[in-house]
């Protein structure tokens, strides 16, 4: 057969878990944004921004993990044991997130501050641990005839800890940004005014994970500094400065939608560095998504399905986030 | 630690998670199909009762559904984080399976929810009820996949095993293998099942606190026709399910029955109590009935039913908890055709509705449905020890072998959390329960979902009620 069945799979879980990471990532962000809020009020439309489509992004979440499951059993077997801890904090992170989520808006005015912890906490704890996880990714594991054995604090290193506060100013920001698209007002204002700090904080700390990346990890280091990857990679920081300088502009003249799609092409171009970094790697740093594949006829099965049914879902998101297009104010209530 | 293992641990922490999962898709699957009917009536009769049934458990199925899918979320992880040599021996098979559960269950909310939760204004009678069958029909397959998976890891078939791996061979195969078709059957009879006496004994709390309305005198009647007619109905299906064990999973039934050994050419006995000791490999204080066990399971008085020691101890499931859940299941179920058969007689006399007597036993039966349903799986997983996959793969070398400190902290974690949060849904549900089905509650629908108007399409963002009692805040309004 000469369709290449892992390499199909490859993209759309890869496309899956940037789908979740943009889209979840702002609304993990508005709960990490949340402390720096106290008006009751504003609290409730920042709520209402991701309100109607906060359940829909998850959904990327639990399709990427059967995903995983069915297509690359192996690396679904290896990667999510070894990061055991940090996954499970993540997961109760976002079940607590979530829950807080609904019942916010149930709960009397003065039982509200309790949901509204948890909704922090939720938040942070998610992205602070899906932030670890992709470090250790990134640091690879270690695996003698198909099993992890690395350990179960093989996760835990200064370079995994620092991706998972990257992540939490990644996600702050975009955040901050689609605040910004979404609301108007005070609230809009004091997100301009903290978008600026939170550029320059992420620009800081990813310009540390790209240093330390080659650093602490010779086989990408090589990957990036020989030829002729070298090419295929220097456009990434290229662009990444240019977005950077481009987002600080939109931001400094007050723009609505400019600072939000210039933050989801930086979170973009840092996803795509990462696939420069590790392709055709789906167990870093060596097991690639053919090595770790499904054998043809289970990949081809759900095939049938994941073409049937992904478009559908595709539809679905565009309809649902075109419906709620535009600003969002303290007289709406989507809950 | 009371001598446990981190094994033990993994395998409560699976027990622990997968029960608290299981009761939502359950309820979930028998309100969808209610919630059909119900509609269905309402086209056809045109009885606002059956109306405004549907709106008021419509509520409930879509906190419900809700709490289905955040639970869930972990289930599509654990197999991975916690049984990672599992998922790299069956995941060709097993993973393809579970993908398509979760493929049809998000095409379901992508799909059918909305348009079912929010669309009752937008979209006509006939687009509305159809997403209503969707819905319903959608939980069915996403129940068949599923339990195809689980089937197939008691009675695998169609594939081969190349490299130390399970392959599929038979796509056909392994989906319909031996115990899927009993499986499935017990398990969406059990849902609906589950579902009539929750809803049945709503509607009798209703009733014994005086309140009294046409719907929910229908929902009590409703209810009791299932009892009546479908409590039988599993009895069958049970019945016909463990002849199929008796055959794929004999060690299941001997454990099951507390059957250690038989005796010459004699009859095997049906021992209705007792406590199987796996020590000293015997039931002790038993009360039995000559040969009734091998009329039941072999419908002859000649054939015997095997028993335990003719399996290697290591090959034993655990006798004193299947022996027992087995028969919280079986004991539940004979009060569900008790049930019924009362609710006919005082149907028959026109007391259905205020024989207390009658009203209390359906209030204590609300969750014989779930218990029995969870009895039932413990029955069944518990039974098919020490096999993860029956006579391919051990449970102890399934496991991902985390440490017992780390098994620990996260069971630990789990607990806390799952019975905080859920506990806090659940108690959710029973108050939109407690406010009972309203008179004309369909005409004033709240707007919402899919349409021009700018409402959001969640499941729980059906429900508006307050977590607490006398809840006037402004915010809670919805525009």
């Amino acid at each position: 057969m000469g369709i290449d069945l892992s390499l199909i799979w490859a993209v759309i879980i890869g496309f899956g878990v940037m789908m979740y990471v943009v889209m979840d990532g702002f609304d993990l962000g508005i709960g990490i944004l949340f402390p720096f809020v106290k008006s009751e009020g504003e609290r409730n439309v920042m709520m209402n921004t991701v309100a109607p489509v906060w359940d829909g992004n998850e959904t990327w979440l639990v399709l990427g993990g059967a995903a995983l499951f069915g297509a690359f059993p192996l690396a679904y077997a290896v990667v999510l044991s070894a990061l055991y801890l940090p996954l499970i904090f993540m997961l109760l992170g976002l079940i607590f997130r979530g829950v807080a989520f609904e019942f916010r808006f149930k709960a009397k005015a003065a039982k509200r501050h309790i949901w509204d912890k948890a909704f922090i906490g939720g938040s942070l704890t998610a992205t602070f641990f899906q932030g670890v996880a992709l470090g250790a990714y990134i640091d690879g594991f270690e695996v003698v005839d198909r099993v992890y054995v690395g350990g179960s604090l093989g996760w835990l290193t200064p370079f995994s800890l620092f991706c998972g506060l990257a992540l939490i100013a990644a996600y702050a920001l975009l955040g901050c940004t689609w605040l910004i698209m979404k609301t108007n007002g005070r609230l809009q204002q004091q997100m301009h005014d903290m978008a600026r700090p939170l550029v320059f904080v992420l620009l800081g700390v990813t310009g540390i994970v790209s240093i330390w990346t080659p650093l602490a990890h010779t086989d990408i280091a090589e990957r990036w500094f020989s030829l002729p990857n070298i090419f295929w990679f220097m456009p990434v920081p290229v662009l990444v400065l240019l977005c950077t300088w481009a987002l600080l502009r939109a931001v400094a003249r007050n723009a609505n939608y400019m600072p939000f799609l210039l933050t989801l092409t930086l979170i973009f171009l840092g996803y795509s560095g990462l696939g420069i970094s590790l392709w055709p790697n789906i167990i870093p740093p060596s097991i690639s998504i053919w090595e770790a594949a499904a054998p043809p006829q289970s990949q081809g099965f759900i095939l049938v399905g994941a073409l049937f049914i992904i478009p559908f879902i595709l539809m679905y998101t565009a309809w649902s986030y075109y419906v709620f297009r535009g600003k969002v104010t303290e007289e709406d209530g989507y809950h | 630690m009371f001598g446990l293992e981190a094994l033990d641990l993994a395998r409560i922490q699976f027990a622990f998670t997968i029960s608290f999962h299981i009761v939502f898709p359950a309820i979930t699957i028998g309100l969808a199909s209610y919630l059909a009917v119900l509609e269905g009536m309402w086209l056809k009769t045109g009885q606002e009762v059956y109306r405004d049934l549907y709106h008021f458990w419509a509520k409930i199925f879509a906190v419900n559904f809700g709490m289905g899918v955040v639970s869930g979320l972990v289930m599509a992880y654990q197999f991975g984080t916690n049984w990672s040599a599992f998922s790299d021996f069956a995941g060709a098979v097993t993973g393809p399976l579970l993908t398509y559960e979760v493929l049809t269950a998000f095409f379901l909310e992508a799909g059918f929810l909305g348009v079912m939760l929010f669309g009752w204004n937008r979209v006509g009678p006939g687009l509305h009820f159809f997403s209503t069958v969707m819905v319903a029909v959608g939980t069915l397959i996403s129940t068949f996949w599923i339990l195809a998976s689980n089937s197939w890891m008691h009675t695998p078939q169609g594939f081969e095993i190349i490299d130390g791996r399970v392959i599929p061979v038979d796509w056909f195969a392994v989906v319909f293998n031996p115990s899927f078709p009993y499986r499935l059957a017990h398990m969406a009879t059990a849902a609906f099942l589950s579902t009539a006496f929750f809803v049945g004994a709503s509607a009798a709390w209703h009733l014994l606190r005086g309140r009294d309305n046409p719907a929910i005198r229908k929902m009590l009647s409703m209810a009791m026709w299932m009892a009546l007619i479908v409590a039988p109905i599993q009895a069958v299906i049970g019945d016909f399910h463990g002849l199929n064990t008796l055959k794929y999973q004999p060690a299941k039934i001997a454990a099951i029955e507390g059957h250690w050994e038989n005796h010459g050419d004699e009859p095997t006995p049906l021992i209705l109590f007792g406590w199987p000791d796996m020590e000293r490999e015997e039931t002790r204080f038993k009360v039995e009935i000559p040969a009734l066990g091998s009329l039941i399971l072999t419908h002859s008085l000649d054939k015997q039913v095997p028993a335990l020691k003719e399996f290697a101890k290591e090959d034993r499931p655990n006798s004193t908890i299947v022996f027992w859940t087995f028969r919280i299941m079986v004991g539940l179920g004979m009060l569900m055709i008790l049930t019924g058969l009362w609710g006919l007689w005082a149907r028959a006399r026109g007391t259905l509705f205020q024989s207390r007597p009658l009203l209390h036993l359906a209030v204590w039966m609300g969750p014989s449905g779930i218990i029995a349903l969870l009895a039932g799986w413990y029955t069944t997983e518990i039974g098919r020890q020490p096999w993860v996959v029956y006579g391919l793969m051990r449970t102890a070398d399934a496991s991902s072998g985390h440490s017992f400190a780390q098994m620990s902290l996260t069971l630990v974690l789990f607990v806390v959390v799952y019975f905080a949060l859920f506990g806090a849904g659940i108690g959710y549900m029973l108050r939109l329960v407690r406010k009972g089905p309203v008179t004309d509650e369909g005409k004033e629908v709240a707007e919402g979902g899919p349409g021009q108007k700018r409402t959001p399409s969640r499941p729980l963002s059906a429900a508006d009620e307050g977590l607490e009692d006398g809840h006037t805040d402004s915010l809670d309004e919805r525009n």
